[in-house]
């Protein structure tokens, strides 16, 4: 025989301030973990949406990113005619040769200033991301110092608002325009001409990569191999998606403070709900010498004081996440430690956050309420009716 | 006071829930220590290392990565209260596998005759140092980067270029340690890059390290600096080693937001476990509430018994916490260097200070609405009570 659940759901409705008390503290402990989650995830999630499936990213050999890359002008002008690259209406081939560089900006967040990527492209580049949409002003003029700032720049960056002048190189250039594309990574930067750029900063002959995109999925794969094996460029190909998906790295420190964090507090909030299932053990015991009498056996009063530290708990997650919910969306940003500069990103709430955090929960509820469910199960009959 | 052995005995009236009540604060204001004394090292009580104070770093007022024309060395040393200037540069590369963390630690290129003077923490047999001087293309590491890669002196270490187009072959020369701080670095000799990047414009410094005479005019030389090229090709920012070291953190993201909300979940939580204890253990001792005030006890001496019991706890709690907490930030000073300021943390008296009103607030108002409404109760109800 087992006892019903609304047993136990009646007798944490009677006790209603200790169930809150005891769920809202084991809710804290799994916000504070999904809190760290939401983090995590929004960081992974932008850089997973970020670079085209057909892109190849082309740098020097041994660099692991656009910023520390030496890429030469003449490599580029020998790999651009490579077959398996796509060509625009006018028949040019759809390769662009980039620069990148980082400047110091302050943002609403740190106004100590933080590192963002400027990058220039040639129109070719603007062509490639076709996917980026203007939400305001317009691209650059090729050959004018103008700048188009991505939407979380133009966000989080005051200075970097349209009308507004950077400072950076030999001398200002003018915000003309916002864009805004779905990979996430490229509304960090900053894009300017290409030429106006490498000018001021002496780069005209070596500059930092190539962005090539290929005419379909076997030629994407086919050219990465093609440019990889070639000895006379020296340079390393791979596909851009991958590029930012090693960027998530960023993100480690945050989860590991998270989980530890998280992994404490669960210690604490165990013992309370101990706390609190032992004093409910306590106050029924004539109850439970009752149920004994009545026939359910040792095994039943065990599961359904088991039962009841884990809907106890289950409530605490559930409250945990609704205290969470509100940060998803929130625009944060982190270093990267590839291109050693800022990536602004959402925090974001995936379902698998929600169910790790109500397995989490659980698990508080199951290991709280053992012992005393333990300690339910072994009472005697005879004292039991006796006691309270 | 004279209520204290009582306050004592119903303390341990439920010996189980106290243990588990004080077990349960301990664990979480450890936490909170530690996480109160990450805040108060970085944002609060940080103090630069006896050596650093004379140390400014010069970088390019843009962005760390844009590189200084050499020749500022000689301009920065003819400022007033300069003692000695050297050039520095980031070799980044690659040691051994990039994708294993623990292979990423700092490689700089420095004026190897000027690195000890500038670092007087570092301390290094004169043989060793003048084996690292004489050799260009020899490095000196510290005590602890080479006891974790097994670095010996004659050992050679390979570095795979990536922002520069060239490798380094090293040899391990000396190995030193600090007395205030090991930066876990490794130092070669400024002449390899002069040596490989002849006539290239590459050959340039990515900071300079300035030692001022005296901590005093430290400012007034970073503003000298920084006033002398605002209006060159390259304008700089100079700032103390220390503030300098501080401009990482936000690479980490918004940690001073991530601590504080961490900081109040946890106090909140504590609250909360406070809280219900002393709720469960008010409502079982009604009727003991109604004898107290027969035997002519007054409203306030049984809600401060009760306030009393519920503080007593809380500390008891906040001094397990703080022991725990301290051990805690052993371990985490054990740990990787990230910012200088958690190779030194410790629960500094005014973050204990802090733990403990929070632990004695956290007691006091968690057992205030129990303690007021028991006090409250008619004693002929109270009496009559039976749960």
């Amino acid at each position: 025989m087992i006892l019903p659940l609304s047993y136990n759901l009646r007798n944490l409705a009677v006790r209603r301030t200790t169930t809150l008390m005891t769920a809202l503290g084991i809710g804290l402990t799994v916000a504070v973990l999904a809190a760290s989650f939401a983090l995590v995830d929004g960081l992974r999630l932008a850089l997973e949406a970020s670079g085209h499936p057909l892109h190849v990213l082309v740098t020097r050999k041994g660099a692991d990113s656009e910023l520390v890359s030496n890429f030469e002008r003449r490599v580029f002008n020998d790999l651009k005619f490579k077959p398996g690259i796509a060509r625009n209406a006018k028949g040019e081939p759809l390769a662009s040769l980039e620069v990148v560089t980082a400047i110091n900006l302050a943002s609403i967040e740190f106004p100590e200033g933080a590192n963002v990527t400027v990058r220039g492209v040639t129109p070719i580049g603007v062509e490639l991301r076709d996917d980026a949409r203007l939400v305001e002003g317009r691209w650059f003029t090729p050959g004018r110092r103008e700048a188009t700032v991505g939407r979380l720049i133009a966000q989080r960056y005051p200075e970097a608002r349209p009308g507004r002048k950077l400072r950076f190189g030999r001398g200002e250039w003018e915000v003309v325009g916002v864009y805004d594309s779905p990979q996430m990574a490229r509304n960090s930067e900053i894009l300017v001409d290409l030429n106006q750029v490498a000018a001021d900063f002496g780069r005209e002959e070596v500059l930092s990569s190539a962005l090539l995109r290929a005419t379909d999925e076997v030629a994407h794969q086919a050219l990465i191999n093609e440019l990889e094996a070639d000895p006379r460029l020296n340079v390393r190909a791979r596909s851009e998606k991958e590029y930012y998906a090693q960027q998530t790295s960023s993100g480690d420190l945050i989860r590991y403070l998270g989980t530890v964090v998280a992994a404490i507090m669960a210690v604490g909030s165990c013992f309370a709900a101990m706390n609190t299932m032992y004093a409910a053990v306590a106050r029924r015991s004539r109850e439970i010498g009752t149920l004994r009498v009545l026939g359910y056996s040792r095994a039943a009063i065990l599961a359904s004081f088991l039962l009841e530290s884990l809907l106890l708990a289950a409530l605490g997650g559930v409250l945990g996440i609704l205290l969470v919910l509100p940060v998803n969306g929130l625009t944060t940003g982190i270093g990267s430690f590839t291109t050693f500069t800022e990536i602004a990103f959402q925090l974001r709430i995936t379902p698998q956050t929600m169910a790790a955090s109500l397995v989490f929960a659980l698990l508080m509820g199951g290991a709280g309420g053992l012992l005393p469910a333990w300690q339910a199960a072994r009472k005697e009959i005879l004292t039991a009716l006796r006691e309270g | 006071m004279k209520y204290l052995p009582l306050v004592w005995k119903n303390a341990w009236r439920n010996r189980r829930r106290t243990l588990l009540t004080i077990s349960s604060l301990a664990v979480s204001l450890c936490l909170l220590g530690v996480m109160m004394a990450l805040y108060y090292a970085l944002f609060i009580g940080g103090q630069p290392t006896k050596s650093q104070t004379r140390r400014v770093v010069v970088r390019h007022k843009v962005s760390l990565t844009f590189p200084m024309p050499l020749h500022y060395r000689e301009k920065i040393a003819q400022v007033p209260g300069v003692e000695e200037v050297m050039v520095m540069q980031w070799f980044g590369g690659v040691y051994k596998d990039s994708r294993d963390q623990r292979n990423f630690f700092a490689r700089m290129a420095a004026e190897a005759d000027k690195l000890f003077r500038i670092y007087q923490d570092y301390r290094i047999s004169d043989a060793e140092k003048e084996a690292f001087i004489r050799d260009p293309a020899g490095c000196v590491v510290n005590r602890v980067l080479a006891e974790r890669h097994g670095f010996r002196v004659g050992d050679r270490i390979l570095i795979k270029g990536d922002i520069f187009p060239f490798d380094l072959d090293l040899t391990v020369r000396g190995i030193y340690s600090s007395d205030e701080l090991d930066d876990e670095t490794l130092w070669f000799n400024w002449k390899y890059l002069e040596n490989m990047l002849r006539n290239s414009p590459r050959l340039a410094a990515g900071t300079f390290l300035v030692l001022v005479r005296s901590e005093e005019e430290v400012p007034a030389v970073c503003r000298a600096i920084d006033a002398m090229f605002a209006n060159s090709e390259a304008p700089t920012k100079s700032e103390g080693e220390f503030t300098f070291g501080m401009s990482f953190l936000s690479f980490l993201g918004n940690v001073k937001v991530i601590l504080m909300s961490i900081c109040f979940a946890v106090t909140f939580t504590v609250l909360l476990i406070t809280a219900n204890t002393m709720a469960m253990s008010v409502r079982e001792r009604v009727r003991e509430v109604g004898i107290l005030r027969t035997l002519g006890f007054q409203k306030t001496a049984v809600v401060g018994l009760i306030l009393g019991e519920s503080a007593l706890i809380a500390i008891a709690g906040g001094a397990i916490g703080v022991l725990l907490a301290q051990g805690l930030c052993f371990v985490i000073r054990q740990g990787p260097l990230i910012v200088q300021q958690t190779k030194t943390l410790a629960i500094e008296p005014p973050v204990l200070a802090a733990l403990m009103v929070v632990s004695l607030l956290v007691g006091v108002l968690s057992s205030v609405a129990p303690a007021v409404s028991a006090a409250r109760q008619n004693i002929v109800d109270a009496l009559r009570f039976t749960d």
